[in-house]
């Protein structure tokens, strides 16, 4: 705990760490507001979000030892994934959709340890990042430093955060999208092919989360069983949002990347995975325990 | 007014509720002897069932108290009201899916004092003496061994009528306990009631929609519009009561 | 008592497996006790996700914590534990006969009381959540207990605990703890076949079947439902315990702690061998078991592979596992059984 005084000492170090928190933090926010429209649309939680994530992260490494610019990876990523989503769905989810919540989480859960396995096997258990052969920026007579690639990649989560509210606004399949969550009954009725909807949705979600995993290769690293982690911080940032808040799942994300980068330096680098799942145990009770004082309970 | 509230075994002073914008009940007062019969109408949306909720501790209430036996319960939760002895139906009739109606039965038992030696325990010979019986009073003995969600709709209204039975309640509220019966089973049915109210002496407070029955078996009868009690009395008063009439056709 | 012939047969083969299965084989015997192990993984994760609807993927919490406890009580009344876990097992504290035996006993005894306490105050508050939310929720529990454990150095961090030296050969050790497991195995098979027989059974039953309804009868789930979790936790604690000293190390996140594996595997083998019932979650397990050393053989680093392919196919294609699938092919040999109230004392209808 002696951290803890390093940062009453010298309160530059509290800057340092929120900045890094926030920028890391979007990219948090791409993974949850996926996580919600498959949640809002089809009633699916995908534990295999962080898997996702992982490939993404694999495929920008990958066409970073192919020497092109990992940056490209965050296009390719998507784009990959979101193939690999719509065959997921054709494969798996659809026989799930409509069944116990159980069932479906434990059918994600079961693609999730496939997945990271998968990735290990290919991969090594090593972690891997992709340099983007960026510079560091010094700010605050050097106190503070921020590299570069970290700052392009919160302003990309931005450009794509707008493009996707844009589309779900705008475009046709957007608008089914957004008809569907509210009642699929009813949009089934009004002609949407429901169906349809819900293998865009889940490739969407494949495809965001795949553009999240290739900012994630080139600010951090990625490792094939980290994945259950960007899985469990989606799910906590859209347990504290609520379905369909994107304002509010954006701030419950740079909020948990700057809680989290505040417990790795207060209690340890080895305590940071706990805190974020021990996180997810205290947000639930918390949650629980307001709704059970007016006798509800989380649904 | 016919009769008084005092000595009430259910007694309900002012209650509302609301849900966001919408208000469910509002300034609701209503009494029920022991031993009564009394009857709950109202068309769709009126707040029956809100109230029924309200009573039995399903949601807090927003204002107003709720006094069972004399007992104020509006700050129970709802295990502890029914262990007082409190029980209600469902309009959409619940029953444990799985089990058998025999099990069901068993485990509606009361459960008034439960220590760790109980919760572990076996059921004696007599609690499956006591489900039969009540099985075979609703005609359910036969099919006692099937899952209760095997059981036909109708079937399975009277198991959980059975249930309620089972818990050997002070009180019973029933919400629409008719509604979805064939309706040659409707005076079956209307028989068993008078009989658990006349022979185990409890206490009834019904929902219904079905005229006929709720006029044949109510004593008194409390009529609710627009989340507001509208009148109360005797059958015949209400029958022709104007604000009856009109609250059930205006809100076609 | 007029027992079935069927569940004869399935007892008498049991017992012989259980009792000979070292003597005839005696270069599988770990593995043997292993799978005992796991028929008391699968049932104790049944108690609350087959029979009260509560799908935990936490379990695994009790069993670390048993693991960890037992080691402690063992070795801590004989040397300094900071000292003995830093040493990373090369302080041998020399026990005796006597001295092995009681410490195992006690350690196993305060492991089950402390994993019971813990799952009384975790349950007070996770408890309350229902379906998805409790599930996840597990997760997180299991994966932190198991981090957290991975960072406290009195019970050696991330090197985890060396556990005492058997006072003999590895052979006459391996035995030993088989029968162990074995009887284990027995105890919590036995014990949970009467509950369910009872009161409890059908009140957790019930809180599976409509919770709301039941509390609405009166039944005081919250007390149900806190049993229900203590009892697994007291078997997977003890089972924890034994696991400890079997294998001779205890390593936080990859054997204690284990969501990825054990924690998956429970659910996975109450659910392959029929999830509700009380021979589902034993069939499931001896399944999951020879299955798992087959591919460990032949499929090697790709087993885990497999493990997650057949957690998706089992889940989509064969939910009701092999019990609800025998009883919906052949109602009339495997459907419940109907008994006269004399007979309550045989084998219940699930």
């Amino acid at each position: 705990m002696s951290n803890l005084q390093l940062l009453v000492d010298a309160p530059i170090l509290l800057v340092q760490l929120i900045v890094d928190g926030l920028l890391v933090g979007a990219i948090f926010a791409l993974a949850a507001y996926g996580m919600a429209l498959v949640w809002g649309v089809m009633n699916v939680i995908n534990v295999a979000q962080g898997e996702f994530v992982m490939i993404g992260g694999y495929v920008a490494y990958a066409i970073y030892t192919l020497g092109i610019h990992p940056l490209f990876g965050v296009p390719a990523a998507a784009l990959f994934l979101f193939v690999l989503g719509w065959a997921i769905y054709r494969l798996v989810i659809f026989r799930v959709v409509d069944r116990d919540l159980f069932i479906s989480l434990l059918a994600t859960f079961g693609l999730s340890i496939l997945i990271q396995q998968l990735l290990n096997q290919i991969f090594t258990s090593d972690v891997q990042s992709a340099d983007a052969g960026l510079d560091t920026l010094f700010l605050f007579n050097g106190l503070v430093t921020v590299s570069e690639i970290k700052l392009v990649a919160f302003a990309l989560t931005f450009v794509i955060a707008v493009c996707l509210v844009v589309f779900l606004k705008s475009s046709r399949l957007g608008q089914a999208i957004r008809a569907t969550a509210q009642n699929a009954r009813a949009a089934r009725i009004l002609g949407i092919d429901t169906d349809r909807v819900y293998a865009a949705t889940y490739a969407l979600n494949a495809a965001l989360c795949g553009a999240a995993g290739a900012l994630v290769a080139m600010t951090w690293v990625i490792q094939p069983f980290q994945g259950l982690a960007y899985t469990v911080r989606s799910f906590m940032i859209v347990v504290v949002a609520g379905l369909g808040n994107l304002p509010g799942v954006i701030v419950a994300a740079l909020g948990l990347g700057a809680a989290e980068q505040l417990a790795g330096f207060i209690l340890g680098a080895e305590f940071q995975i706990a805190f974020v799942f021990g996180l997810l145990v205290v947000v639930l009770l918390a949650r629980s325990y307001r709704l059970r004082r007016k006798r509800q309970y989380l649904k | 007014m016919t009769g008084s509230p005092n000595g009430a075994m259910l007694e309900a002073v002012n209650v509302s509720k609301r849900f966001g914008g919408v208000v469910a009940n509002s300034g609701i007062s209503l009494f029920v002897q022991p031993g009564e019969i009394v009857g709950l109408i109202g068309p769709n949306g009126s707040g029956k069932t809100t109230l029924f909720n309200s009573i039995v501790g399903f949601h807090p209430v927003d204002a107003g108290t709720i006094r069972f036996a004399g007992r104020e319960i509006s700050r129970l939760r709802v295990p502890e009201i029914a262990r007082l002895g409190l029980v209600r139906t469902f309009q959409q009739t619940r029953v444990y899916g799985r089990m058998s109606g025999l099990e069901n039965m068993r485990i509606s038992i009361p459960h008034k004092r439960e220590t760790l030696a109980t919760m572990l325990s076996r059921f004696p010979p007599e609690v499956d003496e006591k489900a039969e019986r009540l099985l075979e009073f609703v005609g359910l003995y036969e099919k006692r061994h099937l899952a209760a969600g095997d059981l036909s709709f109708g079937q399975q209204k009277l198991l959980e009528f059975a249930m309620a039975l089972m818990n050997e309640p002070k009180m019973l509220l029933l919400d629409e306990p008719t509604a979805g019966i064939n309706p040659t089973l409707i005076n079956g049915l209307i028989d068993r009631l008078r009989r658990a109210n006349a022979d185990l002496g409890i206490t009834l407070l019904v929902i219904e929609h079905n005229m006929r029955v709720i006029m044949n078996l109510a004593e008194r009868i409390y009529c609710l519009a627009h989340g507001e009690l509208l009148a109360e009395g005797a059958p015949e008063d209400l029958r022709t009561d104007q604000r009856v009439i009109d609250a059930y056709l205006g809100a076609h | 008592m007029r027992p079935n012939a069927r569940t004869f047969v399935g007892y008498a083969a049991l017992a012989v497996a259980g009792l000979l299965g070292p003597l005839v084989l005696p270069a599988y015997t770990t593995q043997f006790a292993f799978l005992w192990v796991m028929v008391v993984f699968a049932l104790t994760w049944d108690v609350l996700g087959g029979q009260m609807g509560y799908n935990s993927f936490g379990n695994v919490v009790y069993f670390g914590i048993g693991m960890y406890v037992c080691a402690i009580v063992q070795v801590a009344p004989f040397t300094d534990l900071a000292e003995y876990t830093s040493a990373y097992g090369t302080q041998d504290i020399g026990l005796s006969h006597l001295q092995y035996y009681a410490g195992l006993a006690a350690g196993c005894l305060v492991a089950a009381v402390v994993a019971v306490a813990v799952a009384f105050v975790l349950g007070s508050g996770i408890l309350g959540l229902r379906g998805h939310y409790f599930a996840i929720c597990t997760l997180g529990l299991g994966i932190a207990a198991g981090e957290i454990a991975a960072g406290i150095d009195i019970i050696g961090a991330g090197s985890g605990m060396v556990t005492p030296l058997y006072p003999g050969e590895i052979d006459a050790r391996n035995r030993f703890f088989y029968y162990l497991c074995f009887a284990l195995a027995v105890v919590t098979f036995f014990t949970l076949r009467r509950l369910y027989a009872g009161r409890f059974g059908l009140a957790i039953n019930a809180i599976r079947d409509d919770e709301d309804k039941a509390e609405a009868m009166g039944i005081h789930t919250t007390r149900y439902k806190t049993v229900a979790w203590c009892i697994a936790a007291f078997f997977l604690a003890i089972s924890g315990g034994l696991v400890g000293n079997m294998v001779g190390f205890i390593d936080p996140t990859d054997v204690a702690f284990s969501a990825a594996t054990f924690g998956v595997w429970m659910v996975l083998m109450a659910i392959l061998g029929g999830k509700g019932t009380i021979w589902g979650p034993v069939l499931g397990a001896v399944i999951f078991h020879v299955t798992q050393e087959l591919f460990w053989t032949y499929l090697l680093g790709w087993q885990r592979v497999a493990l997650g392919l057949s957690i998706v196919l089992i889940v989509i294609f064969f939910p009701q596992g092999i019990v609800g699938w025998l009883r919906e092919r052949f109602p009339e040999r495997f459907g419940p059984r109907i008994e006269a109230a004399s007979e309550q004392a045989g084998e219940p209808a699930r």
